[in-house]
Formats: structure tokens, C-alpha cells, sequence
């Protein structure tokens, strides 16, 4: 067994870091004050919280370059789990809960409304991403693994086109919250181009086949 | 013109027991006759966790108004608290949190009003003077919201054609155009160009004159609250909110089709008409169902119903778009 070191202990508290804005909504359900429209706080706010923590996850690589700390790669797993818990518990709420009734509608949102259709996806994409998340699989996928989880820039474009696509447009977005959300992901993008070509700049020469990079 | 009742009641339409317990002074509030009283009365017991307390006495002057029978919704009545503090009025902020808490500063009285256009009486009115004379009236409207959720909301006001009779429309009068009042030091929400104020909106004559087209002064028996639209706002219940303009300041007649805000910022998404219609989908939203807010018990399940044609009004309104292609017209 692994000595615990201080990322090991402190893992459980980042658990209970996680859960707690379900927990404050559970409980906000409970008492009643999410407001006249309580079903559209939780898939809002369930939604919000799947794009944190998947753009929390999309910024452990560059903090660990920046920072030099490389233990903070072990919280990324975990972190990108909670993306998918949260994105599956926005997508109950919004079939069970909100939909609830008429089953009917659901494939005709699905597949009529694109914004609805690029969050769906979004979430199908989560799915092998989260199944293949142990280390077992990791290491039986080998270089293959990375490839896989590249899927996850894709899932970041697609998560910030659902929330996008949903806001009102006048002449400019009536809403600011998912354009700041947008800028957080295309500076963490960015984050991972810049060394690439740092590097290319510093050796013209063709160098032989650089390292392998390392899983997003 | 009484409501028709949909041939399935599902069991989410039941009288949440806060309403039903709380029915007499409902009633009492809402003076509402015997015969509405059977429309109101519950069907049966829901299942709501926590019985919530009575709604609080409404702020603000009581009007004097009679309850029009003629006009009313089955089912129970959104909350005032939800009717005033969760709606669209992005001249306040586009969170519909925002009307509620950026509105304090708008002053709506002394307030006058703008006629002009194709009529043979215009002028500017002081708002006392524009209504002098006119009953005041309760109706019980259902309220569409472009976004798929609904109310049903208790207005007080008059109906709008009789208004706009006083002012001698012509022949070229084919279309009504409403303005909103446009004030960035009370009114925040104006300094993002959101749309392209002030905020504008118009109908077609025989919409504008319809019987069931209102000018609202009041709410829940109460002057309106400056963010619903405080001292006069439109209310077209067959069609969605953005075309009800509140807080008029302009009102002009005029022989061609009006520039209207929603419409010209994304013709795509808002047409003209802007009927309710479950079979027009509108970008983003898909409008086969809404969610019904309403009842002051809170629940999390139950609160989607479907859409209907005209927003249930279909009857009234029907045959002012015969021979229209409503996909088209949207």
C-alpha cells in the first residue's frame, strides 16, 4: 500500500469539497428556496458545476507546469469524475424531473434542439472517458489511452456550445456568464499550444519524435 | 367566452392544499362570483411536502375593479410573490431576479402618454386623464413566456380597444405600436445593449381591438409594481410575453407593419405575431409543453404541461389568422 502523503489526505476532503454544492442544492430543494422555477435552478446550477469541474480538470496540466507541483496530477481523475457525476445529475433532473411526463418530447429535444443535441453528446463522450479511468485500463490502453482523452477538449467546446446556444441573443449575448466561461476554456486550450510551438521556435532543426505528450 | 376545459385533467393540475386551504381568502381577495368559485374549487388533495404559509397581503394602493367572470383560468394562481419577483423586464436586468430588486428607484407617477400617428384625436395624455371614466376590470389570464415556462396571473386593467377608440384611429390605422419608457438613471438594465432601445412592440389592428387584449394599471387587486410593467402595460395572452410592452410611454398608429425589439434583434427567433403555438418551435426552445408556475406550494414534479394553440385561447382568437399560414407568420 501507498504511503498516504499530502495529496492522499487530502483527497477525501476535495470528495467532500465536490459534493457540496449537490448538497446545498439537495438541501435548497428541500426547504424550498430555489425560487419560483425550482426545476430550472437545479439543471442551471447542476450544469454549472459539470462545466467547473471539467474545466478544473482541463486546468491541472497547465497549473502543474506553471506551478512545478506534479502531485496535482492526482487530482485530476477525480475531478474529471465529478464532471461526469454532476453532467449525469443535470441530465436526470432534466429527463425525470423536468421532461417527466412527456417521454414523448425527449427525442424530438434531443434530436431537434441543438443545443440540446451538442450537451447530449457532451455527455455520451463523458462516458468512455469515466469507464476508462482506472489505472487498470490505463494501462492496458497504453498510448491509446491519451489518444482517447483528448475527447475531453472536444467535450469542453461541445459543454460550452449547450450553454452558448441557449442564451438569448440580441444584437450582442444578452447574457455574459456562459461568454466568461468560453474565455476560461479557450485560455486553457491556448495553455497547451504554447509549448508546442516554444519549442518548435527554440530547435528549427527537425528534432527526432518529440516525447510523448502527456495525457490531457 | 369561457375557458374550455381540456378533456384530461392530469393529476398535476390538482389545487396544491396550501391554495386550497387557503381558498376563502382567495376569494375574498380576488371577489371573485359563484360561478368562478366552482371553476376554482379543488379537485383534490396534492401531495405537497411542506405545506407553505399564505401568500403575504400585497403591498401596494388597492384599485377598485369588478372580477369579470367572462374572463378567467382554471387552475391556481401563481403566487404574487413568483408574479412579482421572477419575470423578463430586461430594461432592469436580464436575470428575472433583476426586475424585482434594480426597480426600486423607477418612478412611475407623474406619468403621461403619447398618441399619435394615423388618428384623428392624438395628443399626449396624463395617464389620469387617459383612463378617466374607464371601469376598471380583474382578469385571470394564462401568461406564455417565450422561454416555456407560464403563470396564470390575476390583471386588473381595461381592454385596450377601448382606449384606443378615443383617440379616432383612421382607415390607414392598420397596426398599433407601443413604446416603453426609456430611462438609464432608473432603469440599470438599459445601459447593456441588450436590444436596441427603448423597447418597442405593435399589433395589428384587430388584435390591438380584440376583446381580450388588456392595458394592465394593477396585479392581484394592487397597483402594478414597477417591475411588472408599473403604471400601464400591455397584456396579449394568446401571445408570448414579449409582445405585452410594459410601461408605455408611446402609443402610435400607423398604416405599415412597425419595427418591433425581439423581431428585428433575431427575426429568426421572434416573428411579429409571436402566437403561442405548440407546433412552432422558436430557437432555442421547444414550446410543446411549458412549465406552470403556480400555487404557492412547492414542487418539484408535476409542473409541465402541454402548450396549446393561441396560449388556450384559440376560441377567442382563432379567426383573426384564418387563411394564415401561422408557420410562415410566426
Amino acid at each position: 500500500m501507498r504511503r498516504l502523503d499530502a495529496v492522499g489526505w487530502s483527497k477525501p476532503l476535495v470528495v467532500l469539497l465536490a459534493l457540496m454544492p449537490l448538497a446545498l442544492l439537495v438541501l435548497a430543494a428541500l426547504h424550498g428556496t430555489l425560487g419560483p422555477d425550482p426545476v430550472s435552478q437545479l439543471e442551471k446550477r447542476t450544469g454549472i458545476w459539470a462545466l467547473r469541474l471539467l474545466l478544473l480538470t482541463l486546468s491541472i496540466t497547465p497549473l502543474r507546469r506553471i506551478t512545478g507541483w506534479n502531485g496535482l496530477i492526482r487530482y485530476r481523475r477525480m475531478l474529471g469524475l465529478f464532471a461526469f457525476f454532476y453532467a449525469s445529475v443535470h441530465l436526470t433532473v432534466y429527463l425525470v424531473i423536468d421532461l417527466g411526463g412527456f417521454w414523448s418530447q425527449i427525442f424530438a429535444e434531443i434530436a431537434k434542439k441543438p443545443y440540446i443535441t451538442v450537451g447530449f453528446a457532451a455527455w455520451l463522450l463523458l462516458i468512455p472517458l469515466a469507464l476508462t479511468s482506472t489505472r487498470g485500463m490505463m494501462r492496458r490502453l497504453g498510448r491509446r489511452w491519451g489518444q482517447l482523452h483528448k475527447l475531453v477538449y472536444a467535450i469542453g467546446v461541445l459543454a460550452i456550445l449547450h450553454f452558448v446556444w441557449q442564451v438569448k441573443f440580441g444584437r450582442t449575448i444578452a447574457v455574459r456568464e456562459p461568454v466568461i466561461y468560453a474565455a476560461i476554456l479557450a485560455a486553457l486550450l491556448l495553455a497547451r499550444w504554447r509549448p508546442k510551438r516554444a519549442a518548435l521556435s527554440a530547435r528549427p532543426a527537425p528534432a527526432r519524435s518529440p516525447a510523448p505528450a502527456p495525457p490531457p | 367566452m369561457p375557458t374550455r376545459r381540456p378533456p384530461d385533467l392530469p393529476e398535476r393540475d390538482v389545487t396544491p392544499e396550501a391554495i386550497y386551504q387557503d381558498r376563502r381568502r382567495l376569494v375574498r381577495l380576488l371577489a371573485l362570483s359563484p360561478l368562478a368559485l366552482a371553476a376554482c374549487s379543488p379537485k383534490g388533495e396534492a401531495g405537497s411536502p411542506t405545506p407553505a404559509p399564505p401568500p403575504p397581503p400585497a403591498p401596494g394602493t388597492a384599485l377598485s375593479y369588478t372580477p369579470n367572470p367572462a374572463f378567467r383560468t382554471r387552475g391556481p394562481l401563481t403566487s404574487w410573490q413568483d408574479v412579482t419577483h421572477y419575470n423578463n423586464y430586461y430594461e432592469f436586468g436580464t436575470s428575472k431576479s433583476d426586475p424585482a430588486r434594480y426597480s426600486g428607484a423607477f418612478k412611475p407617477r407623474p406619468w403621461s402618454v403619447t398618441v399619435g400617428g394615423e388618428c384623428e384625436a392624438p395628443g399626449i395624455f396624463a395617464l389620469e386623464d387617459l383612463i378617466k371614466g374607464i371601469p376598471l376590470e380583474q382578469r385571470i389570464y394564462r401568461h406564455r413566456c417565450v422561454e416555456a415556462w407560464s403563470m396564470v396571473i390575476p390583471w386588473v386593467g381595461f381592454p385596450l380597444g377601448t382606449l384606443l377608440k378615443r383617440f379616432k384611429p383612421t382607415s390607414r390605422a392598420k397596426y398599433v405600436a407601443f413604446t416603453t419608457v426609456d430611462r438609464p438613471g432608473q432603469m440599470p438594465g438599459l445601459s447593456y445593449p441588450v436590444l436596441d432601445w427603448p423597447y418597442r412592440e405593435g399589433l395589428r389592428i384587430d388584435e390591438a381591438m380584440h376583446p381580450l387584449t388588456l392595458l394592465a394599471v394593477g396585479v392581484y387587486g394592487r397597483v402594478l409594481p414597477n417591475q411588472n410593467g408599473a403604471p400601464l402595460r400591455l397584456v396579449v395572452p394568446w401571445k408570448y410575453g414579449f409582445k405585452s410592452t410594459k410601461a408605455i410611454v408611446q402609443i402610435a398608429f400607423s398604416e405599415t407593419r412597425p419595427v418591433t425589439s425581439w423581431n428585428q434583434a433575431a427575426p429568426d427567433r421572434y416573428g411579429f405575431y409571436a402566437n403561442v403555438n405548440p407546433d412552432v418551435g422558436t430557437v432555442p426552445w421547444s414550446q410543446h409543453t411549458e412549465r406552470r408556475i403556480a400555487g404557492s406550494g412547492f414542487s418539484l414534479f408535476g409542473n409541465r404541461i402541454a402548450t396549446r394553440l393561441f396560449n388556450g385561447y384559440a376560441d377567442q382568437v382563432a379567426s383573426l389568422y384564418a387563411g394564415m399560414d401561422l408557420r410562415r407568420d410566426y
